[in-house]
């Protein structure tokens, strides 16, 4: 035995993660396609907003899913009625989608079609608040949802998730006149943990707000598809260097 | 559940360190990590789950030391460092802004690890 050692690493936790999340978002890039990672807690609406989103924009966009389920495939079956290329992914114990996990999803998309097609690929995460926050899967934007029902302190009880996204979407507002629940408390909150995000309000159920939200996502793959690889490194390097600790 | 999907990470960061010393054989004393406040991990129970994951591999009886890093941002009105509390809504103190800079909180680092070389230069058991 000889004198005790110690190595410096400096080494991120999810490096591994982080450099399969890197290597998907290059396909992406060179596909000139637009990857969302859809994520929120089970329940919220993620694929009841995909529904209505992916029979809207159909003619607007070609897309595909990789829907993140732990064990089932009912979504990815609900999906796949719109009539858009859905690959599910069933992630079993697992309660998020890694990037490996999309990796081996495009593998199995690319048995169906040609990615370079495509202007949006959705990745569908699990429901769930916690984990999806911490594990990129190489998307260039994150989306995430939080229906009125869940109330107004979701975004103080799970900021990372909010802090994360560069989009929320306050989902079900059809139901607000029912709820004890103002909305702006919700959008106020979220701001408090992100200032930057862009925030709309819509319903699945009545169309409302969706026109914003789909404008939103068309300036999204425009400048995808103008600039790939332009976007990521925004997100990644300065300004978002002000989150230095954050990659 | 997903301190497990972090031990397994952390498994195969130490794994790879391992192989930077081959063909020495380094036992591990402890291994330090940097985990800030502003993360969806919970030290104790990564310290747990790595107990558990490391039973009878190259790793078992290392300890996990596990340095929490407290969550700061910056107040873009007056520049002053501050801890951003979810009763205040993550706002500053000084001048009511909401969180936009995070000074630190973000970390999940493997900052360093202790370990002996042994002369042994008999194969690995996994």
């Amino acid at each position: 035995m000889h004198m005790p050692l110690e190595d410096t690493l400096g080494l991120n936790l999810l490096a591994a993660n982080q450099h399969q999340a890197a290597h998907n978002r290059e396909h992406f890039d060179a596909w000139r396609l637009l990857c969302v990672n859809v994520m929120s807690s089970p329940g919220a609406g993620k694929t009841s907003l995909l529904e209505r989103s992916l029979a809207l924009l159909a003619d607007v966009f070609t897309m595909a899913v990789l829907e993140g389920d732990m064990t089932t495939q009912l979504d990815a079956q609900r999906l796949e009625a719109v009539g858009v290329p859905v690959v599910p992914i069933t992630t079993g114990r697992a309660c998020h989608l890694d990037a490996a996990m999309v990796s081996g999803g495009l593998r199995l998309l690319r048995q169906r079609l040609d990615p370079a097609d495509l202007d949006l690929l959705w990745v569908e995460n699990v429901g769930n608040l916690v984990c999806p926050a911490e594990f990129e899967v190489g998307e260039h934007r994150k989306v995430a949802l939080l229906s009125v029902t869940e109330g107004e302190d979701k975004p103080l009880k799970y900021p990372v998730m909010f802090r994360e996204a560069d989009c929320v979407l306050i989902t079900k507002i059809d139901l607000l006149p029912y709820l004890p629940v103002q909305v702006e408390r919700i959008e106020a909150h979220i701001h408090q943990v992100n200032p930057r995000c862009r925030v709309l309000r819509v319903s699945a159920t009545t169309g409302e707000g969706l026109e914003a939200w789909h404008q939103w996502l068309s300036e999204q793959v425009a400048s995808q598809r103008s600039n790939p690889a332009g976007p990521t490194s925004d997100r990644h390097g300065p300004p978002a260097a002000l989150l230095s600790a954050v990659h | 559940m997903h301190e497990v999907d972090m031990t397994r990470a952390l498994l195969l960061a130490m794994h790879n360190w391992k192989q930077g010393h081959t063909p020495h054989e380094p036992q591990v004393g402890t291994v330090h990590l940097q985990v800030g406040s502003f993360t969806c991990v919970e030290p104790d129970q990564l310290v747990f789950t790595w107990r558990a994951a490391t039973l009878n591999t190259w790793l078992e009886g290392s300890e996990l030391a596990i340095e929490p890093v407290p969550l700061m941002a910056r107040c873009l009105g007056c520049s002053a460092t501050y801890s951003p509390q979810a009763e205040q809504g993550y706002r500053s103190p000084c001048c009511d802004h909401p969180m936009e800079e995070i000074v630190s909180g973000r970390e999940l680092r493997i900052r360093s690890v202790d370990y002996h070389l042994s002369d042994s230069l008999s194969p690995s058991p996994r």
